[in-house]
């Protein structure tokens, strides 16, 4: 699952490259342009780094967040086949963050630090996960559809620059296959299945759509600042058209169930060969992001939980004799 | 108190303002590198690192970040600390004659000199 990181458009562009030594950016600059990958101990641009880690911070939260809707289905899941995939799938999540706070923190930016961000509320992680899972249909939903467009991203930004992000990325994008097939794999069978249970799928796709297409952010207007970060393959592609991409691949797939989407705008324009839809409400996405979604409070509650109640175990294993130093790939 | 879908969240009753301690450096220990190899017979692989107070918990946490998914036959693990790396603006130190003829088995043509010899011995 991922968290989309947004850039501000506004931010100016000059002040990314501010103070920075021309020859060597040049040369980072050359070295991205020949499809090289940037590592921990190269030298880098200031802005450069603060974008990386806050991005990667950011799905890394994402992950540990995106455990919580769904782990709320893993008592009730019905049948034992389903119960054992659920749990597999959210533990992949969960060691998917694993694997990115550590891609974030070789640019320096300590595990403690990351966390502290995120139970603080400093940090944020993807708006989808501040919504309920209110029935099974929508732990479907969220298994098929949230991780479609998380890795419709991933895979994108795994042919990005940075080294460890790319790397981390690679892993997480083999394990996510197995999440979408699960997922579509419980939607059919609901779709499929009895009046009650294509209610309630019908329900959840209609409940969770708002929220897949704030999935991908905003609009991003064409910047210099999201040039910059283009160029230095920190941003893959614009947040319009990873949407595009997701309404190609899947409002067929949608609709070859008999599934409305609660859309009606929603087509396919036959001349530019891109997806009309209804511009989704960018109001109620910046409200649930800043704090006023349904969950925001519970998810955090229960994240600063799990840390507090887990501190004296890590305290008693502490050996004071032991450094910290930062990890190499 | 917090009220869930989720029942064992419920269950918990957690406060919704349950402010916590900042975390403090080294709470999540140090880090160790992980080799994974695959099959026996197979090179290890760096797959990554874990964080963890001592080497027995750097093996059991890299049996389930890195092992939990894919075949594994043998992990190792490293201390981050413990690792000598050579430095990436030290690359040129690999660079080497760009003429290699000489250490390659194809830079050896013996059976154009037997051939030649043999129709030699012909004549």
């Amino acid at each position: 699952m991922y968290g989309n990181a947004y850039i501000d458009p506004n931010e100016k562009a000059n002040a990314m490259t501010a103070g920075e030594d021309p020859i060597k950016l040049a040369e980072f600059e050359a070295r991205i342009a020949r499809g090289e990958k940037i590592e921990p101990k190269d030298w880098m641009p200031k802005e450069y780094r603060k974008q990386l880690v806050r991005m990667i911070e950011q799905h890394a939260h994402s992950e540990i967040i995106g455990a919580l809707p769904e782990g709320t289905w893993i008592t009730r899941a019905p049948g034992f086949k389903r119960k054992m995939a659920l749990m597999a799938k959210v533990q992949d999540e969960v060691g998917h963050a694993q694997l990115l706070y550590s891609a974030a923190e070789t640019l320096g930016k300590s595990r403690e630090d990351m966390t502290n961000d995120l139970i603080t509320g400093k940090s944020k992680y993807s708006n989808v996960f501040n919504y309920p899972a209110f029935t099974w249909a929508d732990a479907c939903i969220i298994a098929w559809l949230i991780d479609a467009g998380a890795i419709i991203n991933q895979v994108a930004n795994a042919k990005g620059s940075y080294g460890p992000y790319c790397r981390a990325l690679d892993r997480i994008c083999t394990e996510e296959s197995f999440h979408l097939k699960y997922g579509h794999d419980n939607v059919v069978t609901l779709a499929t299945g009895t009046p009650i249970q294509r209610q309630m799928v019908q329900e959840a796709l209609t409940r969770w759509w708002p929220p897949i297409m704030h999935f991908f952010g905003p609009s991003d207007k064409i910047s210099q600042h999201t040039e910059i970060l283009m160029r230095w393959k920190v941003k893959m592609a614009s947040n319009d058209d990873m949407r595009q991409q997701f309404l190609n691949m899947y409002v067929p797939k949608i609709w070859d169930l008999g599934l409305t989407v609660p859309d009606p705008n929603l087509k396919l324009n036959e001349e530019t060969k891109k997806w009309d839809y209804t511009e989704p409400d960018w109001d109620e996405f910046k409200r649930v992001i800043n704090g006023g979604g349904p969950c925001n409070a519970e998810r955090l509650a229960v994240r600063r939980m799990a840390e507090e109640r887990g501190r004296w175990v890590r305290k008693a294993l502490y050996n004071a004799s032991e450094k910290y130093v930062t990890p190499l790939a | 108190m917090i009220k869930s879908l989720d029942p064992r969240v419920t269950r918990e009753q957690i406060e919704e303002n349950n402010l916590i301690d900042p975390l403090t450096p080294m709470d999540n220990w140090e880090t160790y590198e992980v080799f994974h190899q695959k099959k026996r017979g197979d090179q290890h692989m760096h797959v990554g690192i874990v964080h963890a107070p001592n080497p027995e918990m750097a093996l059991l946490f890299g049996k389930e970040q890195y092992g939990r998914r894919s075949i594994t036959a043998n992990i190792w693990v490293v201390k981050t600390a413990n690792v000598f790396a050579s430095e990436y603006d030290d690359a040129d130190m690999f660079e080497t004659t760009p003429e290699k003829q000489y250490r390659e088995a194809g830079g050896y043509k013996v059976m154009e000199k037997i051939n030649k010899y043999k129709k030699a011995q012909k004549v």
